[in-house]
């Protein structure tokens, strides 16, 4: 599918890279010009994302068969001639979508517009903006990339603009904040690149046009084992080389889920990022870990995630126990969301880790969900924040009268965080845990007292938000206006539709999420089978 | 006899003309400077950057071939052009740099800088030679060619003590690794009787000698190489003499001493100390001679060199000082080609060196603009500079990005080969050293970058202007680092072919 000659994916990819050299181009004095640009690019991502949808066909699983991607672009990139002692350096510009990525690049749209229009009062407009817009290209590259090289460079390509946004934009600490965001994603992400480089020796491919066999670092061809090259370093399966790689890319991943204990950057970044950059970065970045297990780890390494399912639904379940009973201890109202992002996302590790339909279907859920549930707390946070300056949850109180407007928003994005039926985050939790218990019965059971907790500490704060005495000072704290309303009703509405009926988002992705989950475990176990493993 | 000899000169000279060009071109400087010097502050750097522009032409003349001259004293193949085309580049870009240095211009130096250049040019000449040499004695001397130009240019401004401590230092370490060098080449002269490095081989190979003693002559040779390319433990001078140089002269040595120094050693031992009746079944791999743990003491080198330069530029609050460390950890990096002793490792180390042409020159020139602006190289002043200097500081960003290797810019590129060169290899524990190091040095040159951004102006909010000059060479510089960071075809093309190295597989 094509506009103007140029791919769609490249179209939603490129957008805001566009947008961003226009917004460089406006003169001084039109704030407002560099605003209504940045809105209207990432409001047609949305377009362009609808439109993905629309002509997005449900019967195709992709994940590691070329023919199951759609929209695919693929060319070359990169073309370097073989020398007598090397062979040719082929890189391709490979993008496709299939179930695992399309839920992810509506979220990646719909979470940026919403960034835009929130962000529309924050100072030094067009740096702002032009680094947002870098952001969004970067994010939405990883989801559609197939190439590991080019998957690489997007993932790389948000970190400056992050640290930036945080650095500049964000509260007291921010400095402190920004650095420790970028040297603990960069840490993974050199992880994620040795393995990237051993995994480009291991495989090769004829070339289709020459006829010549050329190493690759096409992630399809990276799934087939027919195509490691016998006695490199990741060759065969359930060796040591495999199993370390599997773990370098699973920390890698972790550190920007974030996976306990590679979680301490969060809780420093969210505080001190400003509203939108937090509604951005639990919105759509900590879902770039697990969808690069999901993209990268489990098809290119089945063996390796076979082997360590366990521990890593272990590690789901102390990020939900944990991540909840952290945010219990906060008095500050974005530290509590924060820690409360880290026990969800415990969730999609632990749906991950039960590798059956329903656990996947959870996680990619959950992914999906927990994306729209923060963005609106963060969102709501922004709100309350805006008005007080403060984020103390102690010193709100009777907020419900004050505000009703807010508190009824408040009540649906809180309700949906608690997991309760109707909304969209009981769907997927009941998912996940319908598929940890499959496979993991006392982990998933004792997971479920993180429900329990989170119950406790969304209700507790609802508690000290809105109800009892309202304070003397705030007694002239005005309700919630206009644009902050456009900014979270789409998310109410989605959240409660995906609640009542989560048909569409499950429809999306059941083919590739079969497809996965059967192509994995049959993979990994087929090793065990041959007596590989002991 | 001496009719076969005038003949055989003339062959060798016909070959020889990059270096006749630039021999032409450094008397020429002094010449004219002394003539018309006073009239015409500038004509030796415009005679030079003439000088430069005419050598490159032969040089490019000369790229492809692959021979021996002057009776197998020197070789010009496609690895020594390669270096030539760096040395010729960095010269150019030092040259501009030195037309607009406020550090030339308003000291004493100013009176002698028809010198300053014919230094530059002669340290470029010394460059060239040790590119291509491959006698023992042809390499010591035209290592000190080198070393003395640049002891020279490194106290160049004679009212600063900085420097002239910095030209001190520099001579006593000079003189000291040089020393080590010539013992260990004396040994090695007395076991073979042969200068000649081809030569040499064949005679360790026909005779074997007691490892010990060639491991004793390899190290001492060593601590010359590694002095030259700043390798721990003979980096101690680096961090001073960077540090109280003219920053163009900092920028100079960062590039074209270093990669002097690399396109010597490797050709040195790529030659010398390699046992060629082993095939290792690798096309383009090549074995140490038994018994000699070159590759893990190179391996070691690398190791020390990269970890100790990124972990003491941490403490640095000069800039220069803080690029010095950086420098010496850069070397480390480049050393990771080194270890694998394949082309593959080689051509990455190529590679590197182009992309660090471009960025160390462009983080050079941008804290030598700031210098001049504000007078210090402190990382104080740094702050809030990116809303008084808002173009410069996005400039420097970039290279500082490239400099710490994340994409998309040309150090990543460079740093992605030197870590393919060792995963193929299959030397796992140095690539994870070498990422490790990565993200060590993220955060020393992240700090710039905060200052410039994340902090408020202390002293003085007035925006600084810079004039279109200082803005195209600026460009010139950032344009490289970007666009071979998206688009590195042509680069890798140009570094694989530039590996043959005459003689050699």
């Amino acid at each position: 599918m094509q506009i103007l000659g140029i791919g769609i994916l490249t179209w939603i990819v490129f957008l805001p890279i566009v947008a961003m050299i226009f917004v460089l181009l406006v003169p001084k004095g039109r704030e407002t010009w560099i605003k209504w640009i940045s809105v209207v690019a990432t409001g047609l991502q949305v377009i362009l994302a609808a439109v993905l949808l629309l002509n997005y066909r449900y019967d195709l699983a992709g994940v590691n068969t070329l023919e199951g991607f759609q929209f695919v672009e693929k060319y070359r990139w990169i073309d370097v001639s073989g020398v007598a002692w090397f062979g040719r350096i082929v890189i391709d510009y490979f993008l496709g979508v299939d179930g695992l990525s399309m839920p992810m690049v509506v979220l990646t749209a719909l979470i940026s517009f919403i960034g835009a229009i929130a962000s529309w009062e924050l100072p030094k407009t067009k740096g702002y903006y032009a680094l947002y817009l870098l952001l969004d290209t970067g994010m939405m590259g990883v989801f559609v990339a197939l190439d590991f090289f080019l998957f690489y460079i997007f993932w790389e390509v948000m970190l400056l603009p992050m640290y930036f946004l945080i650095g500049i934009w964000g509260g007291p600490r921010r400095e402190y904040a920004a650095i420790k965001f970028f040297i603990y994603t960069l840490l993974g992400s050199v992880l994620m690149l040795l393995v990237m480089i051993g995994l480009y020796f291991s495989t090769s491919i004829i070339d289709p046009v020459t006829g010549e066999k050329v190493h690759t670092f096409n992630m399809l061809a990276m799934m087939d084992p027919k195509n490691y090259e016998p006695g490199s370093i990741f060759s065969g399966l359930h060796t040591t080389w495999r199993y370390i790689a599997y773990i370098a890319l699973f920390i890698g991943f972790a550190i920007k889920v974030p996976i306990v204990p590679f979680h301490t950057w969060l809780p420093d970044a969210h505080v001190e990022a400003p509203t939108p950059i937090s509604v951005i970065l639990a919105g759509v970045l900590l879902k770039m870990g697990t969808y690069g297990m999901l993209r990268i780890s489990f098809p290119i390494f089945p063996d390796g995630m076979i082997k360590y399912a366990l521990p890593m639904a272990i590690l789901g379940f102390i990020n939900i126990v944990y991540g909840a009973l952290a945010a219990m201890a906060q008095e500050d109202f974005k530290k509590l969301i924060a820690y409360s992002s880290i026990s969800h996302m415990g969730y999609v590790v632990l749906g991950m880790a039960a590798l059956n339909t329903q656990g996947v279907t959870g996680a990619i859920m959950q992914m999906f969900n927990h994306g729209t549930i923060t963005a609106m707390l963060f969102l709501i946070v922004g709100v309350l924040y805006d008005r007080a300056h403060t984020r103390g949850l102690y010193e709100f109180g009777g907020l419900a009268n004050q505000m009703p407007k807010y508190f009824g928003i408040v009540i649906i994005a809180f309700f949906a965080a608690l997991g309760l039926p109707g909304l969209s985050g009981f769907i997927s939790e009941a998912f996940v845990f319908l598929g940890a218990f499959q496979t993991y019965k006392w982990i998933a059971i004792f997971s479920a007292t993180g429900v329990i907790i989170t119950a406790g500490y969304i209700l507790w704060t609802t508690q000290r938000l809105f109800f009892g005495q309202l304070p003397e000072r705030w007694k002239n704290l005005p309700d919630i206006n206009a644009r902050e309303l456009v900014t979270l009703v789409p998310l109410a509405i989605i959240v409660i539709f995906l609640g009542v009926y989560p048909s569409p988002l499950i429809n999306l992705m059941n083919t590739s999420v079969n497809h996965l989950v059967k192509f994995v475990s049959e993979m990994g176990q087929a090793g065990m089978q041959l007596g590989i493993l002991p | 006899m001496e009719e076969r000899f005038i003949i055989e000169l003339t062959q060798s000279l016909k070959n020889f003309l990059p270096e006749v060009s630039l021999t032409v071109t450094l008397s020429l400087v002094i010449l004219l400077d002394l003539i018309f010097g006073r009239r015409f502050k500038n004509i030796g750097a415009f005679v030079s950057l003439a000088g430069l522009v005419v050598t490159l032409f032969f040089t490019i003349k000369q790229y492809g071939g692959s021979y021996q001259i002057f009776r197998g004293m020197f070789v010009v193949d496609p690895y020594s052009t390669f270096f030539k085309f760096v040395f010729l580049l960095s010269a150019f870009v030092i040259v501009i740099f030195s037309l607009q240095s406020y550090e030339l211009r308003e000291t004493s130096a100013r009176r002698r800088i028809g010198e300053y250049y014919f230094f530059i040019l002669s340290l470029t000449l010394g460059a060239f030679l040790m590119a291509g040499s491959v006698n023992l004695i042809m390499m010591y001397l035209s290592l000190e060619l080198v070393s003395i130009s640049s002891y020279i240019l490194a106290g160049y401004i004679k009212e600063s003590e900085r420097s002239s401590e910095a030209s001190m230092k520099y001579v006593i370490y000079g003189a000291l690794s040089s020393g080590l060098m010539i013992y260990g080449i004396s040994l090695v002269y007395g076991l073979t009787g042969e200068l000649n490095i081809y030569a040499i081989n064949a005679s360790f190979l026909s005779s074997g000698y007691s490892p010990i003693v060639l491991m004793i002559s390899l190290v001492l040779i060593l601590a010359g190489f590694g002095y030259k390319i700043s390798a721990v433990p003979f980096h101690y001078w680096t961090p001073d003499v960077y540090e109280g140089a003219p920053i163009t002269v900092t920028a100079f040595l960062s590039v074209s001493s270093k990669a002097a120094g690399f396109a010597m050693l490797v050709r040195f031992l790529k030659a010398s100390f390699i046992d060629r009746t082993i095939t290792l079944g690798i096309e383009g791999a090549w074995a140490v001679i038994q018994g000699l743990p070159l590759t893990e003491i190179v391996a070691v080198l690398s190791a020390l060199t990269m970890t100790v330069g990124n972990i003491i530029a941490i403490w640095q609050n000069n800039l220069k000082r803080m690029l010095a460390y950086s420098s010496i950890a850069h070397a480390g990096y480049i050393l990771m080609g080194v270890v694998v002793m394949q082309n593959l490792g080689i051509s990455a180390m190529l590679i590197y060196f182009l992309a660090y042409l471009f960025m160390n020159l462009g983080a050079f020139y941008c804290v030598m603009l700031v210098a001049e602006k504000t007078g210090s190289e402190d990382i104080e002043v740094y702050k809030g500079l990116g809303y008084r200097a808002p173009f410069l500081s996005i400039v420097f960003t970039i290279f500082l990005v490239s400099l710490t290797g994340i994409p998309p810019t040309f150090g990543f590129i460079g740093k992605l080969y030197l870590f393919s060169a060792l995963i193929n290899a299959k030397v796992i524990w140095l690539a994870v050293v070498g990422v490790l190091n990565s993200v060590v040095s993220l955060y020393y040159y992240i700090r710039v970058v905060r200052n410039m951004f994340l902090g408020d102006p202390e002293s003085g909010k007035e925006p600084i202007n810079f004039s279109p000059a200082h803005i195209v060479v600026m460009l010139i510089l950032v344009i490289p680092t970007l666009l071979f960071g998206v688009y590195f075809t042509p680069i890798v093309n140009f570094a694989q072919i530039s590996v043959a190295m005459f003689g050699l597989r």
